[in-house]
């Protein structure tokens, strides 16, 4: 600086300061993407133990989860995730769509807005508090009916809830940005309301709403605490609603604290499986075609 | 009707059933809400005062206040937002002013903060009790849970801030190089002094979301329920207390609701602040300059 006092305007104003300031702030936003290598690359280097071929078919090869006697099947809880994402999805998607028609067709604006509200408020809400509700109010009720409530019902009702807002705001937003000529189209066309609901506004939203519910089951195949405290955590292969299960997230979180060695590998190459299944599902997303299919 | 069928009264039914069909699912979404946050409300309520929230857990928890995990809450938040918020920021900046020139660069940031965004908590809790806990040798402590969460959020602090910025009229930047600034003293003085509520809004939403975290914490920050001493102590967030109390300490339950209590009021409240934030941003950028 050869002026003593510049005003931080004048100072800087140097045109020569552009390259620094563009190449520290690249430097920044590679770190980004640093870190995501970072992630995996640990995930990966702290599972290696078991990420030869002979541990990977231990994985799918035996028929339950002992860790301390080497046996470490991972199927079971693979299937109690996928059960409990799946049917959440089942229960989510015509609820959060049926909100979003309800929000975008049925509400006048101020019902409309109570409602993102709502919605936000619903999303916003911690998952260990929806665990707690879980395990006070809706595993006593199934166990009332069906003992001993803790179960895949309970996990997959309360992951219902928590992914509903998911579904409904990414629908409400497809849905808003169909062309209203479209709309007014089909109104000109003699079609009903329901009928331009049906027929053209919710294919015209398919895309948007298709993946509005990807990232609805990407976070319940990653959602730990509200599972963990009301799936019962027994480890097996589902046979009813009723049973008790065990998804992989809640293994990860019960086991991590004290595992080692073999065990904590194993631990960690299913957090890897997570890791992975979720981003392949975000990526099928993400390349979902923007716009609506078959409209032109 | 040439085109359809039905006769006007079938079809009427089925209007009928379709609109009763949309606002039972309304109805019965409002009133699942309305039932957990009752049963929030009814059973915290009773257990709050001022004693509850200035005071230190006594027998697990069960009785006694909850200070040292608000302290810890707020450390580790802190600890989150001081490292997340530079990075995102100057990740977006860089993203918007001076991507356009290394187009690759930008799509393989962009692609990998999907990546992130996407990644399960409990698996930023592995990494995070991997790399911070035992990897750096940090244990654990507010410092290695803030870190993880600050990774956690980082997505979330960027994609809102280059939202703000992005939206900026497109004619500030010339005018600005017209006037003889450069594209530094521009940003410095006008562009983020002017997207700075939209970046405010963004770091409310990731603190939200951290402040909800529980799964990244339990192997990073940890359970201890003492008050901290510096940040290389463990510190039970609010979070990690109710999930604490609900599956670990034999009647918890009461404290548990008034915890929980607690964080769905300070949600609300984040909540709220970036909301209204987003919308006076959106209301000064509505009225001409």
């Amino acid at each position: 600086m050869i002026l003593s006092k510049p005003s931080s305007l004048l100072r800087s104003t140097r045109l020569d300061a552009d390259p620094l300031t563009a190449r520290a702030l690249g430097a920044l936003a590679v770190g980004a993407v640093l870190l995501l290598a970072l992630v995996l690359g640990f995930l990966a280097r702290e599972a290696a133990p078991v990420l030869t071929p002979h541990g990977l078919a231990r994985f799918v090869a035996s028929d339950g989860w002992f860790p301390l006697e080497q046996r470490l099947g991972l199927l079971p809880m693979v299937w109690a995730t996928l059960a409990a994402a799946l049917g959440a999805l089942l229960l989510a998607a015509p609820l959060g769509l049926g909100v979003a028609v309800f929000v975008c067709f049925y509400a006048d604006a101020a019902t409309a807005r109570a409602l993102r509200l709502l919605l936000a408020l619903l999303a916003g809400i911690p998952s260990v508090v929806f665990g707690l509700w879980g395990l006070t109010v809706l595993v006593p009720l199934i166990a009332r009916w069906q003992p001993p409530g803790a179960s895949l019902l309970a996990a997959t009702l309360i992951l219902a809830l928590m992914v509903v807002p998911t579904v409904a705001l990414t629908s409400a937003s497809a849905l808003a940005a169909v062309p209203q000529p479209l709309l007014r189209g089909a109104a000109a066309l003699g079609l009903s309301p329901v009928g331009s609901i049906l027929g053209v506004a919710l294919p015209a939203a398919r895309s948007g709403i298709v993946g509005g519910l990807v990232l609805a089951t990407a976070r319940a195949l990653g959602e730990t605490m509200a599972v963990l405290m009301v799936a019962g955590n027994v480890v097996q292969t589902p046979g009813s609603v009723f049973d008790p299960v065990r998804v992989l997230t809640a293994n990860i979180a019960l086991e991590m604290a004290y595992a080692t060695g073999e065990h904590r590998a194993a631990l960690f190459a299913s957090g890897l499986l997570l890791g992975v299944l979720v981003l392949a599902l975000a990526a099928a997303a993400a390349r979902m075609p923007r716009g609506g299919a078959g409209v032109q | 009707m040439f085109s359809s069928g039905t006769s006007p009264s079938p079809r009427r039914w089925r209007d009928a059933a379709f609109a009763g069909a949309v606002c039972g699912a309304t109805a019965l979404l409002v009133l699942a809400l309305g039932w957990i946050l009752w049963d929030v409300v009814r059973h915290g309520v009773a257990h709050l005062s001022w004693d509850y929230l200035s005071g230190e857990p006594r027998n697990s928890g069960r009785a006694g206040g909850i200070a040292p995990i608000l302290i810890s809450t707020l450390a580790v938040l802190l600890v989150a937002l001081l490292s997340a918020v530079p990075l995102g920021v100057g990740t977006a900046v860089w993203l918007v002013e001076f991507g356009s020139r290394h187009r690759g660069t930008q799509a393989g940031v962009r692609l990998a903060l999907d990546a992130l965004a996407g990644v399960p908590s409990i698996v930023f809790g592995l990494f995070g009790s991997a790399f911070f806990s035992v990897f750096l040798g940090l244990g654990f402590s507010i410092l290695s849970g803030g870190l993880t969460l600050a990774c956690m959020i980082l997505p979330i602090v960027i994609r809102t801030s280059e939202a703000g910025l992005s939206a900026l009229p497109a004619d500030w930047r010339p005018s600005a190089a017209a006037l003889g600034l450069s594209r530094t003293s521009a940003l410095r003085h006008l562009l983020l002094p002017a997207a700075a509520p939209a970046i405010m809004a963004g770091v409310m939403l990731g603190v939200g979301r951290a402040t909800a975290e529980t799964a990244a914490l339990i192997f990073t920050s940890g359970y201890v329920d003492r008050m901290p001493g510096s940040l290389l102590d463990s510190g039970r967030t609010l979070a990690v207390h109710i999930y604490d109390l609900a599956m670990n300490v034999a009647g918890g339950d009461r404290a548990a609701y008034a915890a929980a209590c607690v964080l769905v009021v300070l949600i609300v409240l984040i909540d709220v602040l970036s909301s209204a934030l987003a919308q006076g941003w959106m209301a000064r950028k509505m009225s001409p300059p």
